[in-house]
């Protein structure tokens, strides 16, 4: 994974284009695999933005925030820790290295998909959050939320990639859950942190989603806190995650 | 021969060869795969790699393809580092253990493929070269072992290359697919595509090799083209019926051995000539005879059984 980059940009660009393409034949292909990262934050606003909600119209905003943010951890961490994995394991990745392919090439694909998944789930909770919990933002509230769930994806491809790059194909799903569900419960993702037990408070630092769903319930206007720190834990977030896997990647293959 | 001839080959003229080793160390733990190993891959040429499992061959492939680093020692492509991209837009490859994804299609991983290289072949040439015509529009995933190698060959040939790395390319083939895979491979080395091959069937590299390199133990054991290789081993083999026993066949000038199966003799000779004129004369009742010259098979036994 340590190719120096010779290619001229347009010949470059294309091999990004279209590896990126191809990798959304892939998971057009297998919509098993996808289905469920769409379906459970729709879920999951349904029970708790509309049905519990009731009446309760800040309920109905909250709970878009937090499932927004609970939402756009899956497409990295499932999408990168079991693709990379099952990739690794099958001899795709050493093929892929042996090729006159940058290593770019695998992972933007990857992240594209990733991305496109933040975009699908985010029109959705959207629809439902006005259809149904009868939430409404100014557009630049929308926007804000898009950006935050976009910049979300990152840190979970990182954290998603280094499962991807130790875990065995069978390993990788299970891993990627027990990251998953207890992270974004201790996120206060699921109950607000302010109905926690203090050491739980004291310890939501620790957890990217927490910032996540700082920025998402900022951008909702449910919190109050200012931007930049959360955007700047997930981008340290990213760069860390993405440098511990990239250094297991390059040593085993 | 072994080691001189591989040796001489560090001097200036490596510096022309597309791919080359020089001196290279490999371990994997405690596991020495490569210990010392001069390989040198000239344009036009089609080198087999032998050896038996474990000798190193899959190794030297992919300290080639800059997959793995030596621990010590020279490897170039094209005069390069093969961990950097440029020498790897020039070659082919067809690994052992690699999967493809299982959901694209056929005629999709060679139009993906086929972007990664400067100036690709055309996706009907391809095809054809490799004979997956039938194959395009379907997914990888539903096809058969010998049908799956076929389209990794393909794969190989799609950049126009002018080194293929093949690790042992026709296993899983049917006869038919293997003959098409070798007389392609004649008509790419006959335009001056260089071809590193591995292989566990001998007759491969019989047919294909103008160069074999016998590897066992991480050292190169003998290094030369399959008629000096095939020098080195006993000069030929008799079978027949005959009245004669093999006992007194033993004491003939000439014979190396002699063994009796099932009514049948099996001699092997230096000279097959003499021998048999002797045999003729002397059982007017002799049949069934069938004489052939040592292969490269008997020479890679014995080479291998010297090593162990």
């Amino acid at each position: 994974m340590s190719a120096v980059q010779s290619l001229p940009l347009p010949h470059l660009l294309r091999i990004y284009a279209l590896d990126a393409y191809y990798e959304f034949l892939r998971v057009l292909r297998t919509p098993g695999a996808a289905l469920p990262m769409l379906v459970f934050p729709a879920m999951f606003y349904l029970l708790f933005g509309v049905v519990f909600a009731g009446r309760n119209a800040q309920q109905a905003v909250y709970v878009l925030g937090s499932m927004a943010a609970f939402g756009v951890m899956s497409p990295g961490l499932f999408g990168f820790g079991i693709g990379v994995a099952v990739d690794r394991e099958r001899g795709v990745l050493t093929l892929k290295r042996a090729l006159p392919v940058p290593p770019a090439a695998y992972l933007l694909a990857k992240m594209a998909m990733a991305l496109l998944f933040a975009l699908l789930i985010f029109v959705i909770l959207a629809l439902l959050a006005v259809v149904l919990g009868g939430v409404r933002l100014a557009p630049l509230q929308w926007l804000g939320l898009l950006g935050a769930m976009l910049l979300g994806v990152l840190p979970f491809c990182a954290i998603g990639l280094l499962i991807g790059s130790r875990a065995s194909a069978q390993a990788a799903p299970a891993i990627a859950n027990l990251i998953y569900l207890p992270m974004s419960f201790l996120s206060g993702l699921w109950v607000p942190l302010s109905a926690m037990p203090h050491l739980l408070q004291r310890v939501a630092p620790l957890w990217p989603a927490w910032y996540l769903g700082e920025l998402s319930l900022r951008a909702v206007g449910m919190a109050r806190a200012p931007m930049w720190p959360p955007i700047a834990a997930l981008l340290l977030f990213t760069a860390v995650f993405f440098a511990l896997a990239v250094r297991r990647l390059r040593r085993s293959g | 021969m072994t080691r001189n001839a591989s040796t001489s080959a560090t001097d200036a003229s490596v510096a022309a060869a597309p791919a080359m080793l020089h001196a290279v160390r490999k371990t994997y733990g405690a596991q020495r795969a490569l210990d010392g190993v001069d390989l040198r891959l000239a344009r036009g040429q089609l080198l087999a790699l032998l050896g038996p499992n474990g000798a190193g061959k899959s190794t030297a492939i992919a300290l080639l393809l800059g997959l793995t680093r030596a621990d010590a020692g020279t490897v170039r492509l094209f005069g390069a580092d093969p961990q950097t991209l440029a020498p790897r837009r020039r070659i082919g490859v067809m690994l052992q253990n690699s999967a493809l994804p299982d959901t694209l299609r056929v005629g999709e991983l060679l139009r993906m493929t086929a972007n990664y290289y400067p100036r690709p072949r055309a996706l009907a040439e391809c095809a054809e070269l490799a004979g997956i015509g039938d194959l395009l529009p379907r997914p990888y995933g539903k096809l058969s072992g010998g049908e799956q190698r076929r389209v990794q060959f393909a794969l190989a040939l799609c950049g126009r290359p002018e080194v293929m790395f093949l690790d042992e390319p026709t296993v899983g083939m049917d006869i038919a697919a293997r003959e098409r895979l070798w007389a392609t491979l004649r008509a790419l080395v006959g335009e001056g595509c260089a071809v590193l091959l591995t292989t566990h069937y001998l007759e491969e590299a019989e047919a294909l090799a103008d160069r074999v390199v016998v590897l066992a133990q991480g050292c190169v054991l003998a290094a030369g083209s399959v008629e000096e290789l095939r020098a080195r081993s006993a000069g030929a083999r008799i079978r027949c019926r005959s009245a004669l026993d093999a006992d007194t066949l033993r004491a003939w000038p000439g014979v190396q051995s002699c063994a009796c199966a099932a009514g049948v003799l099996t001699l092997s000779v230096r000279e097959p000539e003499p021998v048999l004129r002797r045999l003729l004369a002397e059982d007017a009742t002799l049949g069934a005879l069938e004489v052939r010259r040592a292969g490269l098979a008997e020479a890679f036994a014995e080479l291998t059984r010297e090593a162990a």
